[in-house]
């Protein structure tokens, strides 16, 4: 037994001629959500994709198509032949059905002819139906604005019937926007910034700095594990494994403490913007938001921006802690965020860290070190993990 | 690079000889134990041997034995199974343990604190050693348990277990006394019955046998309620298929260090660590019990303006594996141990703390080698202090 997922999708239809760039896209990711989950058939419509699998995964089909960027609804439904007595069959079944799950007192038919050769307007068919499903089920009567059930029925090649419709997770589909490379640090920000681009569509690779002995083997297990927890919206994750011990050491002991933090950072909008050219990424994406930190001022950003060349995507600039952490609870990667593992690398944090500083003198700074030749070491030293759903 | 293991407060490596044995029980003697045909028979004798030679060390009966699947189950079995029953009387009361046990016995008088007991936890001094008379003034007449540990797993701290004993004989209406004994059973004096305890938890994987068994004794005459229902296993105390390879490994492992005790050589190699750390490396504070006061095999030792964290992963990349703090708290929220911050480590000190524990399998060039890999590491370290 099979049952159909009708997903609709958002912003595409804005599309002119890239339209089917986008849909094919989609499509792909869509089937490479549901990859493992048995005998899966995707059915281009117009303006609706079919997902056709076994009714025993439908349920695992449905969650993890309501983490597919570029759906804006999904609703699994019940499929017949264009024949009105099959037709009131399968309506009565499926209001049945959902009074079986939960009790309703009034109902409504919301019927689409899609296909304009259906012999029925919708309205002659929403009046038809509805006295079949009052013949069926007296206790029920009909509320045209407020009702318990909302029968669809949509007429196409086959008719599909459905009552319920859950919320898809919007967005463009990931990789119809580009290539982006993550600062993934292990921290509440950093995946929620990957969410949201991978959400307007960029595929996601990750760079996470690793400065053993001063973090963990477990601070970079966690990251492993947000990568992981980023794949059901993400797709493919590679994760970019940077040795940075030798920097943090080196800038320690030859730079000013209170510049340490800036200067780390500039070093690793370099090493990342260095990676993502080596892997045909176009842009950076980071979790900074304004004022959070001393590295987040207005100041610091500009000082650490300024050895980006190519585009840095800060989505979470504008957004609070607590809404940053609403999102990152939605999407599951909270909890292993707050695991405490990163806790070590506070020795590299001075205790008054600059919130306004200068560019010319961290410049300066700078250059006691051979930043060539320590980024040149880090970015040879990369390790490349990859994560899949 | 041979790794050097000086970890084993956490975990012992198991003896070649008794995974040996276990397999064989599990290849050969794989029956269970309640089955009544003659593949359950001789699985029951095995498991019954065990049982036998427990008791010898415990110096009890066997049936006073009941195994279970480690310190963390027997402690919860000995705390729960003699005071839960009251719970449901209404009938709590009040009960005495000290504020350096380990979480299973910690989070379970806490649990109980919440269902309506009274809790004294008493303090240690700068050793980690608890007053005998804070004891003696903490009993009240509605004091049903009192539940001290004997070695500490953190600083290797000795509670004065005997005497507590002595001192509740004479007590009207006496308290029952718990001990749980994971870090001193098999490497100390351990003699539960003769020092009147009531009810005495021990492990395996603390002595070289296999993780996931243990053993809680108890008294005569003792009624304690399961924790666990079912088929009646272990008198009715824990029920449970019994798992015989690991019975028979807590069996044999406890026979081994009987028969070959460890605490002179551990002790030896103890001092020798801590000679080599004096001689080349400054700033260092030994935490608890002074070195031949403490428990042969457990070293608790802080150094000035390190992490311990970093000194462990750095001592890790070397190939030397210890610990900070207790190796169970390690991947909760980093806090200061309960233990070093109920002792009074110095402040300076306690955010460099390691424990090095030592077994019968560690010998004194490596104990000269990991000194020597220490002195680089804590050099290291310090030229990256936060500033």
């Amino acid at each position: 037994m099979d049952t159909v997922i009708l997903l609709r999708y958002g912003e595409i239809h804005l599309k002119g001629l890239n339209r089917p760039f986008f849909e094919g896209r989609l499509v792909d990711n869509i089937k490479a959500a549901l990859a493992d989950i048995g005998q899966v058939t995707v059915i281009k419509g117009r303006g609706r994709f079919f997902v056709q699998c076994p009714t025993a995964q439908a349920e695992e089909a449905m969650e993890r198509l309501s983490r597919v960027f570029g759906l804006i609804s999904l609703s699994p439904a019940s499929v017949c032949e264009r024949d009105m007595a099959a037709i009131e069959k399968a309506a009565a079944e499926l209001v049945g059905k959902r009074l079986a799950r939960a009790s309703a007192r009034t109902f409504r038919l919301s019927c689409r002819r899609a296909d304009k050769q259906f012999p029925m307007d919708s309205m002659e068919m929403n009046r038809h139906l509805g006295g079949v499903i009052l013949d069926a089920y007296p206790d029920l009567s009909v509320d045209l604005t407020n009702a318990d059930i909302d029968l669809h029925v949509e007429v196409r090649e086959q008719v599909y019937l459905y009552t319920e419709t859950i919320a898809g997770a919007g967005g463009m589909p990931v990789g119809s926007g580009g290539k982006a490379m993550l600062l993934l640090s292990g921290g509440i920000d950093s995946p929620v910034a990957g969410w949201m681009m991978a959400k307007r569509g960029l595929s996601i690779e990750g760079v996470h700095f690793h400065s053993f002995p001063y973090t963990s083997e477990r601070a970079r297990d966690k990251v492993y594990e947000l990568c992981r927890r980023l794949t059901p919206w993400c797709g493919r994750i590679r994760l970019h494994v940077v040795p940075f011990t030798e920097i943090q050491e080196s800038i320690y002991q030859q730079c000013p403490h209170e510049e340490l933090v800036l200067i780390m950072r500039r070093f690793m909008m370099r090493i990342a913007q260095r990676a993502a050219e080596a892997n045909g990424a176009g842009a950076l994406i980071t979790g900074e938001s304004v004022g959070q930190v001393a590295s987040q001022t207005l100041e610091s950003i500009t000082v650490t921006n300024e050895v980006a060349l190519m585009p840095v995507f800060r989505p979470l600039i504008g957004l609070d802690k607590v809404e940053i952490m609403d999102i990152a609870r939605r999407i599951d990667t909270y909890e292993t965020s707050i695991q405490p593992y990163e806790d070590c690398c506070t020795i590299f944090t001075p205790k008054h860290p600059l919130t306004r500083p200068n560019l010319d003198r961290i410049v300066r700074s700078e250059e006691r070190l051979d930043i060539e030749g320590l980024a040149g070491r880090a970015i040879e030293g990369i390790e490349v993990e990859e994560f899949s759903r | 690079m041979k790794p050097i293991y000086l970890d084993n407060a956490a975990t012992t490596a198991v003896d070649p000889a008794i995974i040996e044995a276990m397999a064989r029980c599990m290849v050969e003697t794989y029956g269970n134990p309640s089955s009544a045909h003659h593949m359950g028979i001789e699985a029951e004798r095995l498991g019954e041997q065990a049982r036998t030679d427990m008791a010898g060390l415990l110096g009890c009966k066997p049936d006073r034995i009941v195994f279970t699947s480690g310190g963390t189950e027997a402690n919860n079995l000995a705390i729960r199974g003699v005071l839960s029953g009251l719970i449901d009387k209404g009938d709590t009361g009040h009960i005495i343990t000290t504020v350096i046990e380990h979480a299973s016995v910690g989070r379970v008088c806490d649990w109980l604190e919440t269902k309506g007991f009274a809790v004294t936890r008493l303090r240690v001094d700068k050793r980690g050693i608890i007053d005998i008379e804070d004891v003696q003034n903490a009993l009240r007449p509605d004091t049903r348990l009192i539940s001290v540990m004997h070695i500490n797993n953190e600083t290797g701290s000795i509670q004065p277990v005997a005497e507590i004993g002595a001192v509740l004989k004479n007590v009207p209406g006496r308290p029952l006394l718990h001990v749980d004994g994971v870090q001193s059973f098999g490497k100390y004096p351990f003699a539960p019955a003769k020092w009147g305890v009531d009810l005495a938890s021990v492990s395996a994987h603390k002595i070289h046998g296999p993780k996931g068994v243990g053993a809680l004794y108890v008294g005569k005459g003792l009624r304690i309620s399961p924790q666990s229902l079912g088929g009646g296993h272990e008198g009715g105390l824990r029920s449970g298929t019994s798992n015989v390879p690991g019975i028979v490994g807590l069996g044999m492992a406890a026979e081994q260090m009987a028969a070959h005790p460890v605490a002179e050589h551990t002790m030896e190699l103890k001092k020798r660590f801590v000679a080599c750390v004096r001689d080349t490396i400054p700033d260092f504070h030994i935490n608890g019990p002074g070195v031949e006061d403490g428990a042969a095999h457990i070293l608790n030792i802080g150094f000035k303006s390190v992490k311990g964290e970093v000194l462990a992963n750095m001592l890790s990349q070397q190939g030397v594996y210890v610990s900070t703090g207790s190796a169970c708290s390690q991947r909760q929220k980093p806090h200061a141990s309960h233990v070093l911050t109920a002792i009074g480590v110095p402040r300076d000190y306690i955010d460099g703390s390691l424990r090095v524990s030592f077994s019968r399998y560690n010998t004194l060039d490596e104990i000269v080698e990991s000194a020597e890999i220490l002195k680089y590491c804590v050099n290291k370290a310090r030229m990256f202090v936060r500033r």
